[in-house]
């Protein structure tokens, strides 16, 4: 069972809707016994990281989530779920989860498309990921595969925890984390089949670190 | 690199699409899930639903079709039509769609904008704009007006001062539709995109009008539009998204190709 971590800024019946066309057993929960049974979390999250914060911090899911983390749980932060496991983002000046180290910062609107125009912001819409480490999650998923991005601020991890890059005018960091910790600035469960498929080897890695214990 | 948008907009009316689609294989499809999921399965990047429906007991229809289209669909899609408190805006969004256009509901009522950014975030709301060309003047210095009620009432209001104003109350996209392009099949009206385009830092999406995929390209490259909308062109079977996608990227427009 994969559970969906239950806060007021999520967007947790869209992935729960994914989960369930896939096949997926899984539970939209904020229950800490539930969550540690859960073979791994999806930490979802749409608007703003503060927002986000509020509510984890509230709750005290925030240190629930640490030390899940710490036991090796896997989890895949989504969006602002994936923005918040840093340190700070410059959102509202708003210190975050610092689970992975690096922050998240504003696209900077001097940038230029390829064509000369400044980027517009929000980056929205779909885009290419760039692999500078491999990864699981990615399994079976075309190189020119698209996901679907939209987001006004842009994760800055430290460089060892890069696994991913997007170009948006510059290259910026889409998907960070380390093995079992995962993390993605785009949407998988409205990306169309290669989202879908991210969901599906997550759940598989999922099983098999569960299996390992 | 961003990928160019190509979105099909479906009109549905008590819960059934206004027209029948017919695709290439000449089947007829009336019903706005299946037609989705078509569009969906043929690379479509991001679907629109306009409801023209009137009634209340219609519209519970409507949020009916939205839901079950959510539980198909894995691309985001957004709903318009009709639109004129946070309320409306928060039932359609509960029921799945990921963005909500305000029109008529916004001129009427702008403050609905920063309410809907502030409850939902600026990525949910889209400020969809129905424009006609009209002699310049002070009020309407660029000779674009904005219009309600199908082009039918005047607002007195200069398009491009209204897109400003909409980025500023907080809309995360504009849909803007040409009146007088639409149902042409000319091309968009490239000038106002343009002018549109360079007047905000959102993303803007060009409407009506499309009869070939040129004009598509025309409106990306030409006009600097993020997105297209198209209707009748793939509801008729004329091109599939394929086709159109495959005639935009060979003149090197990013389009998204795998799906």
């Amino acid at each position: 069972m994969l559970a969906i971590l239950d806060y007021k800024a999520g967007n947790q019946t869209s992935v729960r809707r994914a989960l369930e066309h896939l096949g997926i057993e899984n539970q939209i929960t904020n229950d800490p016994d539930l969550l540690a049974k859960a073979d791994g979390i999806i930490f979802p999250g749409v608007g703003a990281a503060g927002q986000a914060m509020d509510e984890l911090t509230s709750g005290g899911l925030d240190e629930e989530l640490k030390s899940l983390i710490w036991q090796e749980k896997p989890l895949l932060g989504i969006c602002v779920g994936c923005q918040i496991l840093l340190d700070y983002c410059e959102e509202n000046n708003t210190r975050t989860l610092s689970i992975i180290p690096g922050e998240c910062r504003l696209f900077n609107p001097a940038w230029t498309e390829a064509d000369g125009t400044p980027i517009r912001v929000p980056h929205m819409g779909w885009n290419r990921i760039s692999l500078k480490a491999e990864c699981p999650l990615f399994k079976n998923i075309p190189a020119e595969a698209e996901f679907y991005f939209v987001h006004s601020y842009h994760p800055a991890p430290k460089p060892e925890f890069i696994i991913g890059e997007t170009n948006y005018g510059e290259n910026f960091c889409s998907v960070h984390g380390r093995p079992g910790l995962w993390a993605v600035q785009f949407h998988p469960e409205k990306s169309g089949a290669p989202g879908l498929q991210l969901l599906k080897n997550f759940h598989e890695y999922c099983l098999e670190a569960k299996n390992a214990q | 690199m961003l990928s160019k948008r190509i979105i099909p907009c479906l009109d549905v009316r008590n819960g059934k699409l206004t027209k029948g689609v017919k695709f290439k294989d000449n089947v007829d499809i009336g019903d706005p899930v299946e037609t989705a999921r078509h569009y969906y399965e043929q690379g479509a990047d991001e679907i629109v639903f306009y409801d023209i429906t009137a009634s209340s007991e219609g519209r519970g229809i409507f949020l009916d079709v939205v839901e079950r289209v959510a539980s198909q669909i894995f691309i985001p899609f957004s709903v318009g039509g009709g639109i004129s408190s946070v309320a409306d805006m928060r039932a359609v969004l509960v029921a799945g769609a990921e963005k909500v256009s305000v029109n008529s509901g916004a001129v009427k009522n702008p403050d609905i904008i920063s309410e809907g950014a502030a409850a939902f975030g600026s990525q949910c709301v889209v400020l969809g704009m129905d424009v006609k060309r009209v002699p310049k003047s002070e009020a309407i210095p660029s000779g674009f007006e904005v219009v309600v009620h199908g082009g039918r009432k005047f607002t007195g209001m200069d398009a491009l001062e209204w897109a400003k104003t909409g980025e500023a109350l907080g809309a995360g996209e504009i849909c803007l539709n040409s009146i007088d392009a639409d149902g042409t099949k000319d091309g968009y009206d490239l000038e106002l995109t343009r002018l549109v385009c360079k007047s905000v830092r959102i993303p803007v999406i060009a409407s009506g009008g499309a009869g070939n995929p040129q004009h598509m390209a025309d409106a990306f490259t030409k006009a600097k539009a993020s997105a297209a909308l198209i209707a009748s062109i793939v509801h008729y079977g004329e091109y599939t998204i394929r086709q159109i996608k495959d005639e935009i990227s060979s003149q090197g427009v990013q389009m998204r190709m795998v799906w």
